[in-house]
Parts: structure tokens; sequence; C-alpha cells
């Protein structure tokens, strides 16, 4: 349990003079469900953007399982075991469920397939096409999406949106899944059906998962460890209950 | 010396087009590839009207105001359905708009240069290098637009409202602005300016046809990329930048049945090392 | 699975519609009923379909407006012809010639395809285009201005031309062409690439997060696109003698372009028969109509273009297209058979122009914001 999955070290970026993050220090341990959480524009995403490439640092430098990532392209970064959800999400909109979760799929060694031989239709075409359904189907059934496989993801209802989006992370098989506001716009059965769910991927894909939410019961309710920022700084760290009671913190939200 | 003053009268026009491409990116966003055909309209105007009678200066008059109406029917019409739309879309339907500029006016007129001559006011000598007074109004009526433009959008309240609306379309929105009215009024000033530049056109080059403005305004766009879209003075600057280095390379014999190809790799040149242009702004992809 | 394996005949279509008409064609041809006109109208049927259907690649698989495709045809048609010319000394037969020719102009043309690839890695929408449009003219020159390849006069093509009064094989020859062509576009599109291109096109940055390496799917779209002009133009040179310059400018590249659009963004059934309508309505119209009724082709693009677009894009008419496109009504036929809403294929809608950058998302951006400023607005319904 005391392996370290993800390790930033003074992780910080400023655009035009202004620091969105600042020396962010975040170690999360395998299997760990870690919160990331904070009023608006505190920066949680632009974390985010930072741990998968979208951004390259301005100081310090963040590891996985301790390798540095750190200058990486976002596709290396993904093939290296980090996958991410959007806040607002980002599925492939004209193409069916089925689909997003096949591009997913893409990448992983067991469905490698040279363009021409896909140009060419040989028999190794068809093993991996059928080989990946097989999968995505697998994938699928896991969010209870299975039935509409054959929908256009642009169709679902907004929460089934949501669990595509973590399926199709899901497909790229990662070690550390970053979900950015999973539970927003949800239902609280659907919330409840979420959490259920995320248990359940972190424990069957041997996940380490760090996400960010508003709801400070899906928070407490799932995450054993948080980081809380503000205005781009750590303003507590720690156990969820005893980060959340931090008087710091409890300015931060309520104010004065 | 007399090939860069040329090119500074040219690059004069190249800049007059390019401000109304800038506007139009800046503020509606688009690349309207109909701007080009706009001054082809402006110059049958001035064809027509003085064929009919009229006089050099109700041909002026009569040439910005069909440049105007022109710009204005085809935002509402062609542009405005689509706004929301992919830019692709919007920009297959103004290649669509410009195709049907040039192939109406060959319908009406035919494809046979047509030969307008405004006023003709010889040339002038100044420090031993001859150069035509057309040349010269072409440059200082040029500049003269350009700055009441600048101070048109600083200063008054619709210019402002353009600021608004190239910086964020939905928050001036929300702070009450009438997008599809700036946006009108933008393609308005960009006709007109386009009617301006079909005047010095024919003053330099006394002769009308269907493909007019095609290539200068594909020019003109470039143009606008090198000094950087959405920039009033970039426009300005890369316009004159481009007619002269357009006559430069028409003066030197090795590199003149090249000049499109040098124009169009300084084109691609820019936007592949600096693609904000000269004076453009930065801005980042949002994730 | 039992559905999957069930052969599908719209997924044959393309095949069976262009062999029909190759064999149709060849049984007339040997009664001696087919009227030479109409075996050159063939001619540039085939290579039009080659045309519409590489830049569909681009256009509507990959989600990037190409309008210099007629650049890569000038490079296959001047080189692979001039190679043909040479290796035409050497080797007797005719149709190994075309061949050889057919694949290296194919491959010159797509090294210019990765010229112009490069860019497409930085640039997006409206600059890329203009940079395909300026590349294409650019090559326009360099060629017009080459005294090995006839200068202002062209590249005369006359020893390798087929001369259709005796030899009306090549025909057949650029409608096998056609099947080769499509047969590898189709598997493109259906395999794991062809998703990961649309998905590049659908949604880039999600595409990136999920891994796929969009740096070398766009390169390759390009790179085969115009392999695929390239052989097109190889093509154009043997039927017509000289190649010249002018032919490609960028009005050709639009007209590639309306075949696409005519035919639904991603539709290959529909490019083929757009291509093959457009080609032959121009065959009519020039054979018809002389001197400046000729801008009445123009103006049919032009409206081809405005209307279609507009139509098929504008949001506001979203409601009105749902109810009387065509599509819609070939849903209603056939909605007992399949739950509502399902899909087979990646294309939702193949007549609209796929989206990549969302103006309001690129544009507004303002970095001095810092970057959680984000409206909490659910993506929902498309774009």
């Amino acid at each position: 349990m005391s392996e370290v999955v993800l390790k930033t070290e003074n992780l910080g970026i400023s655009f035009g003079g202004l620091k969105a993050v600042d020396n962010v220090n975040i170690e999360i341990k395998r299997k760990q469900l870690y919160g990331l959480v904070g009023p608006n524009g505190a920066g949680k995403t632009t974390v985010f953007n930072l741990l998968t490439g979208v951004y390259q640092p301005t100081t310090g430098c963040f590891y996985l399982n301790g390798e540095k990532l750190t200058g990486k392209t976002q596709e290396q970064i993904n093939h290296k075991g980090i996958a991410r959800t959007f806040q607002n999400i980002r599925l492939f909109n004209n193409m069916s469920v089925i689909r997003n979760v096949l591009v997913g799929l893409h990448n992983q060694p067991e469905f490698k397939c040279n363009p021409f031989v896909s140009l060419l239709r040989l028999p190794r075409h068809f093993k991996v096409e059928k080989a990946m359904r097989e999968r995505a189907k697998e994938i699928l059934r896991i969010f209870d999406l299975e039935d509409e496989r054959n929908n256009l993801a642009c169709n679902l209802p907004y929460g089934k949106q949501r669990k595509l989006e973590i399926a199709r992370a899901l497909a790229t098989n990662p070690k550390l899944l970053l979900l950015d506001e999973p539970a927003a716009g949800m239902n609280p059965h659907e919330t409840e059906d979420l959490m259920n769910i995320i248990r359940r991927i972190r424990d069957e894909f041997d996940l380490t998962i760090l996400l960010i939410e508003h709801d400070m019961k899906f928070v407490s309710g799932l995450c054993d460890e948080i980081t809380v920022l503000n205005f781009g700084t750590v303003l507590a760290q720690g156990k969820t209950e005893d980060a959340l009671n931090d008087p710091e913190v409890i300015k931060a939200y309520i104010g004065e | 010396m007399s090939t860069v003053l040329d090119g500074l009268s040219l690059g004069a026009i190249y800049a007059l087009i390019a401000l109304g491409y800038t506007m139009v990116y800046g503020i509606a966003k688009m690349l309207n590839f109909a701007h080009g055909d706009i001054i082809m309209v402006g110059a049958y105007a001035i064809f027509v009207t003085l064929a009919a009678g009229g006089h050099v200066g109700i041909a002026l008059l009569v040439a910005v105001l069909m440049c105007v109406v022109f710009g204005i029917v085809i935002e509402k019409v062609a542009y405005r359905p689509l706004r929301g739309a992919s830019p692709l879309a919007v920009l297959i339907t103004a290649i669509g708009v410009s195709y049907l500029l040039q192939s109406v006016a060959q319908i009406i007129f035919g494809a046979k240069a047509q030969t307008v001559s405004i006023v003709s006011f010889g040339t002038v000598k100044i420090a031993s290098a001859e150069i035509s007074v057309s040349s010269l109004i072409t440059l200082v009526v040029g500049a003269v637009i350009m700055a009441a433009l600048t101070l048109f959008v600083k200063n008054t309240r619709t210019g402002r409202a353009m600021l608004a609306v190239s910086e964020d379309r939905g928050a001036a929105q929300l702070m009450g602005i009438n997008v599809n009215r700036i946006i009108m009024i933008t393609f308005a000033i960009g006709s007109a300016l386009a009617a301006f530049a079909s005047i010095f056109y024919l003053m330099q080059i006394p002769s009308t046809e269907p493909t007019l403005g095609s290539m200068p305004g594909i020019k003109a766009f470039t143009a606008a990329v090198i000094g950087g879209i959405g920039s009033i003075p970039g426009a300005m600057i890369g316009g004159v930048l481009l007619g002269v280095i357009e006559k430069i390379c028409l003066s030197v014999p090795v590199l003149a049945p090249y000049t499109t190809a040098v124009e169009f790799a300084m084109l691609i040149l820019i936007l592949l090392v600096r693609p904000i242009g000269l004076l453009g702004k930065k801005r980042r992809e949002k994730v | 699975m039992a559905k999957l394996k069930r052969i599908k005949i719209s997924d044959y279509f393309c095949y069976l519609i262009v062999g029909a008409v190759m064999i149709g064609s060849f049984i007339v041809a040997q009664t001696g009923n087919l009227p030479r006109s109409y075996s050159n109208l063939l001619v540039q049927v085939a290579y039009s379909i080659i045309l519409a259907v590489s830049l569909n690649l681009v256009v509507g698989f990959l989600g990037e407006l190409s309008l210099g495709h007629a650049g890569f045809m000038c490079v296959g048609a001047y080189m692979g012809s001039y190679l043909a010319m040479q290796l035409s000394a050497v080797v007797d037969n005719k149709l190994i010639v075309l061949i050889v020719s057919m694949l290296a102009g194919g491959l010159l043309a797509a090294f210019f395809g990765l010229l112009v690839g490069l860019p497409a890695l930085r640039l997006k929408g409206d600059y890329l285009a203009i940079v395909t449009l300026a590349f294409g003219e650019i090559v326009r020159t360099i060629f017009k201005n080459m005294s090995v390849f006839g200068k202002a006069m062209g590249l005369s093509t006359q020893s390798i031309k087929y001369d259709t009064r005796q030899d009306t094989s090549l025909y057949l020859v650029s409608f096998a062409t056609v099947l080769v062509v499509l047969f590898l576009v189709q598997n493109l599109v259906r395999s794991k690439h062809g998703r990961a291109i649309t998905a590049i096109r659908d949604n880039e940055i999600a595409a990136k997060a999920m891994g796929i390496n969009v740096t070398f799917y766009k390169l390759f779209v390009f790179v085969i696109a115009a392999f695929f002009a390239g052989m097109a133009g190889v093509i154009y040179g043997h039927y017509t003698t000289p190649v010249l310059y002018s032919f490609f400018s960028y009005n050709y590249s639009i007209e590639i372009l309306v075949m696409v659009v005519l035919g639904g963004m991603a539709s290959i059934n529909g490019s083929i028969i757009a291509a093959a309508l457009i080609t032959f309505i121009n065959f009519q119209l020039q054979s018809h109509l002389s001197g400046d009724l000729a801008a009445l082709k123009y103006l049919i693009y032009a409206l081809i273009l405005i209307v279609l677009v507009i139509f098929n894009n504008a949001p506001k008419l979203a409601p009105i297209k749902d109810k009387v496109s065509p599509k819609a009504m070939f849903e209603k036929i056939r909605a007992h058979k399949r739950k509502p809403g399902d899909i087979r294929g990646d294309k939702s809608d193949w007549r609209v122009i796929p989206t990549k950058i969302r103006m309001d998302e690129v544009l507004s951006v303002d970095l001095q914001q810092g970057n959680d400023y984000t409206p909490d607005k659910p993506n929902k319904g498309g774009n």
C-alpha cells in the first residue's frame, strides 16, 4: 500500500506573470482515491493540464512510479499511464458509444496493427478488430452502457456521457486516472452509482485515482486524502476530514 | 527608388483590402473569401456609372454604396445563418459567394477586360525618380483612412463594441452588445474600404474583369496574416511590406516569374514560424 | 456478433456501382457502340472519383480543409507523365509504363503531401486552408517555369497519350485504379486507424489525451490523399496533352471540393456519385456552352456550395433539415428495423462539416484569466 504512484515536486505554472498554480506537492499512493478540491479558479484543472502534458510546468516536476514525466507530450504521458476526463465533457460526439471506447483502446500493445495491414485487410486486421470490440464491450458493461453501444455519444443523457468519458479513459489502461468533476450535473442516485463504479474500477484495474469534485459528500465519501487549493497554492493537505475542517479552508470557502 | 515607391502605392491598396480582411476576421472570426470580389463589384459599379454618362465623383459614390450594400447583404444571407457552425463551413460558403460574384459578373459583363479610365494625373518628379500622382494620392488617402479607422475603433462606442466582440463574443452579448449589428457594421466598413481599394486600383490599372479581385484578395489576406490577423496597424504594415516585396521581385529578372510563389512562400513561412504575425496577439487553445 | 457478419450492401455499394459501370461500358465497347466522347468522359469520371474520394479523406475524415488538392494532381501529372515518357522509350508494354508511372507519380505527390502535412501539425482551420491554397499556387508556378516541363507551353505528352480513337483501354485501367483506391480508402476508414482519424476530427484535444498520435495520423492522411491525387494526375497525363499548369489552378481544387461537399462529408459513396455527376454536367456544359456562358459552371458550383453548406450546417435550420432531408426519410422507412438513434459507422450526419475547433472555445480564451475559467456548460447534443 505504501508504494507512491504519483509524486509532484514544487509543481507550478504561471501565465503572463500570474501564478495559476504554485508550488504544489502531492503524493498519491497506489490504489488510493485522492481528492483535489478548492473554490472556482483555484487551479485544479490547471494541475490536471500539467499532469497530462497540455501545459508544461514553469517550475517543478512530477513523477509516475518514480519515472519523471515532465516535458513529455500528451500522447507520451498517456502511454506512460495517465488518463483523464474533462470538466466540460469532450467525447467524440459524432461517433457511437462503442467507437469512443475503441479509440481509447487504440494504443494497447495487444491491439497493435500496422496501418498498411489495415489498408490491405490482412487477417491480422480482422483479428484485432474483433478482439478490440470484445474488450470494449467488457468495459462498457462495467459502466452499464453496453446496451447503448450503438447510440451516438452526443445522444446519451448527461450522466451517461460522464460515465462514457471515464470508460474511454479506462480503455487506455492507465495506472493513474484523473477525473475532472465526474459527478457534476448528476442526480443523487447517479452520484451514488458513480461512487460504486469508481471503487469497483479501482479494485478491478488496480487503479490510482485523483479526482476534482465540488460535491463534498462525494469527496468525503470516496477519498481518504485530499489537497485543498486556493489561488493556485496548497491551502491544506492530508486526511479528508482534517483538511476540510482546517480553519483556513473554511475561511476560503465561507469567508470570514 | 521608383520600384519602392511603386511598391508602396501597391502596398497601400493591399493594406486597404487587408484591413477589411483583418477586421472581419478579428470580429466575426471568419475568413471572408469573397472580400476580394467586393473590389470587383466596386470596379464594375464605377464602370457602369461612367458608361451611363455619370460624373467621376458620382461613380465613386456609387461604388462605395454598392460595395457596402453587397457586403451587408452577403453577411446577412450567407454568413449569418452559419453563426455558431464550424469555421470551415463558413469558409466554404465564403468561397461559394466568391464564385457567385465572379460568375454573375462574367455572365453580365463578359470575361473580357473592360477599360475604365477614371482620371489621369500624369507624373511628377521627386528626387530624380518619376512617380505617378495617382500613386501618391493612393498612399496619402490610404494612410488617412487607416488613421481614421484606428481612431474610430479606439474612440467611439461602436468601435469599442467591436473590440469587445472580437475579444469575447459571448461576454459581449451578455454586456448588452448587439453582436449581429456589430458584425454587420464591420462588414459595411470592410466593404467600404474595398470600394476605396477598387478606386485606387483603377487609378493605377484602368481596366476591370470578373476575376479582378481574386488574386489581390488572396494577397491581401497574406498581408493581413503577415501583419498579424486582427491587428489594424499590422494590416497596414503587412500590406505595404507585401506591395514593396512584390514590386522588388518583379524588378529582378530571375525572380520575376516566381513572384506569386515568393509571396505565398512568405505566407507559409510566417504562419509556421510566427502564426500570430508581426503584431498579432497570442491566443491559446483551451482545455 | 451475427449482426456484424451479415453482409451489408451499402458497405460494398461503391465497388458495385464502379464495377457495374466499368463492365457495362466494356460490353458496350465490345459491340463497338461506345461513342468516343463517352470513353473520354469515363476517364474524366475515373480521375475525378479518385480526387474526390482522396480529398474527402482530408476534409471529411480528418476535418481539415485543403484548397490545394489540384497541386498534388499537378505534381503527379507533370512528373509521372515525364517519367512515363522516358520509360516508354525503354519498355514496350503500355500498361506497365502506366502502372509504374502511376506509382512513381503517386509517391512524388505523396512527398509533397508530407511537406503540406507539416504545416498541418501547427495550423488548423482557416489558416491551414490558406496554406494549402498557397502551396497549390506555388507548385503551379514552379512547374510553369521549368524548361524540362515545357514552361508556359506545358508538357506535351503526345508520346504516351492514349488515342481514344483507336485505343479505348485507358478508361478500363482508370476504373481498375478507382477500384483499388476505393478498396484502400474503405479499408482505412473502417479500421482502427480510421477511427483514430475521425477521433482527431471530432475532438483533437480528447484524441491527444487518449494517446492518439495526432502528428502521425495527420501526416498519414495528407500523404495518402496526395498519393491518390498524384495517381489521378498521371491518368490525366495519359489522357490529354499537353499537361498544362493552368489546369491545376485553385479553381480546380475548388471543383474537387464541390464534389466532396455535394457528396457529403465523410461519405465515400456520396463522393463517387457527386464526382460522376459534376464531371458529367461539366462535360455537357462544355459541349453546349461557349464564351461567357461558361461561367454558368461556376454559378452552379457557387450555388451548390452556398445552399448545401448553409442548409446542412446552419444551427437554426437543423429542425427543418431533420424533417425534409433524404436521410431522414430513409431513416423513417427503415425505422422498424432498427432502434431509433442507433447508427452504424462513424457518421452521425455526414453532410455536416466537422468542427474541430469550436470558435467560442479557441478564440475567446484569455490566458490572463487563468484556466479554470470555464463556464460549466454540459457539452450536450453535438457541436
